[in-house]
């Protein structure tokens, strides 16, 4: 603009100049008019990118419809539930209403509390005789020894009580 | 290997079985499978978790399969202990007294689940009391 005043001035020829401005001025709000609202299709594209760069949003589908981006798919917690949405909101992306988080969020492993699962396998373990265990935090330790055949049905019937995990490895195998 | 990558075929042997309220989560290190099949699929699973980590010694793995959640009362039950008699017991636990014994191969009636582990049984001699399930196999 300042170049165009400039040069009218140059050329002294303010009628010209006063049409060039019109001109400039018409061409930006044709140019302005011409720029389409982004596609949702861009829009599900580019919040695709983003959540697909971050590993905590992994397993998440995005649905875009009219501007509302909906975010579907499992978290593993409430963090990566919020965070995932967060990061979409953050990202501004042009055409965007709204965005409706619908991640579902995986229940915690329930884990049986020592006192009831000690008791737990203590009676599962008594028809295994020579194999002994002991539970600290919800995890089974097992010692002693135990025949090969029988070690699948033991351990189906540890598996059963909901532990945190079973750990084999101070029992011997034969 | 990721545990996804290391049970991808026990997962996947799950999903296809058709598994009622199957649930795969992971939490700190270990994978947790919960759901509800045939005695046959419980099995077939476990063969292939023994497979894919000999001996169970990986620590990373809790399947809980049941397959006697669909048990419904009045159901017949085969004791089937490897040799010896199962005990009838005055409550749920080991710790609690002995009030009868039902032979191998002999056929209880489930009268009551208290939970997974124990159910309350009555047998044909009219002797009652709770039994562990792992010994107790629906009759077909």
């Amino acid at each position: 603009m300042f170049f165009l005043f400039w040069m009218s001035k140059i050329s002294n020829m303010k009628k010209t100049a006063s049409f060039l401005l019109i001109a400039v001025a018409a061409l930006s709000i044709s140019f302005t008019a011409c720029k389409s609202k982004p596609k949702d299709a861009d829009i599900k594209t580019a919040v695709e990118k983003i959540l697909a760069a971050d590993e905590m949003s992994k397993g998440t589908t995005v649905a875009v419809d009219k501007g509302v981006v909906t975010i579907t798919g499992e978290c593993k917690d409430d963090m990566c539930k919020q965070h995932c949405g967060q990061m979409v909101t953050d990202a501004k992306i042009k055409g965007v209403k709204e965005v409706v988080n619908n991640c579902s969020v995986a229940p915690k492993v329930e884990v049986t509390a020592d006192d009831s699962l000690t008791k737990a396998v203590n009676d599962a373990i008594k028809s295994f005789s020579g194999v002994t265990a002991s539970v600290k935090d919800g995890i089974v330790s097992l010692g002693g020894s135990i025949k090969k055949a029988d070690l699948q049905k033991l351990m189906m019937a540890l598996n059963a009580l909901k532990p945190k995990k079973v750990d084999t490895a101070g029992l011997t195998k034969n | 290997m990721t545990l996804a990558e290391k049970y991808k075929e026990l997962t996947d042997t799950a999903g296809a079985a058709g598994v009622a309220n199957l649930q795969i989560r992971e939490q700190d290190g270990v994978m947790y499978i919960d759901g509800e099949t045939t005695g046959p699929v419980k099995q077939q699973l476990w063969d292939i978790y023994g497979k894919v980590d000999p001996d169970y010694a990986g620590g990373d793995m809790v399947l809980n399969i049941n397959s006697i959640a669909g048990v419904a009362e009045g159901t017949s039950l085969t004791v089937t202990t490897n040799r010896t008699n199962l005990n009838i017991r005055k409550g749920p636990g080991t710790d609690q007294d002995i009030v009868g014994k039902a032979a191998r191969g002999e056929v209880v009636t489930l009268v009551k689940k208290e939970n997974d582990q124990w159910w309350y049984v009555k047998t044909a001699d009219g002797e009652e009391g709770y039994c562990y399930t792992q010994y107790l196999t629906p009759v077909n």
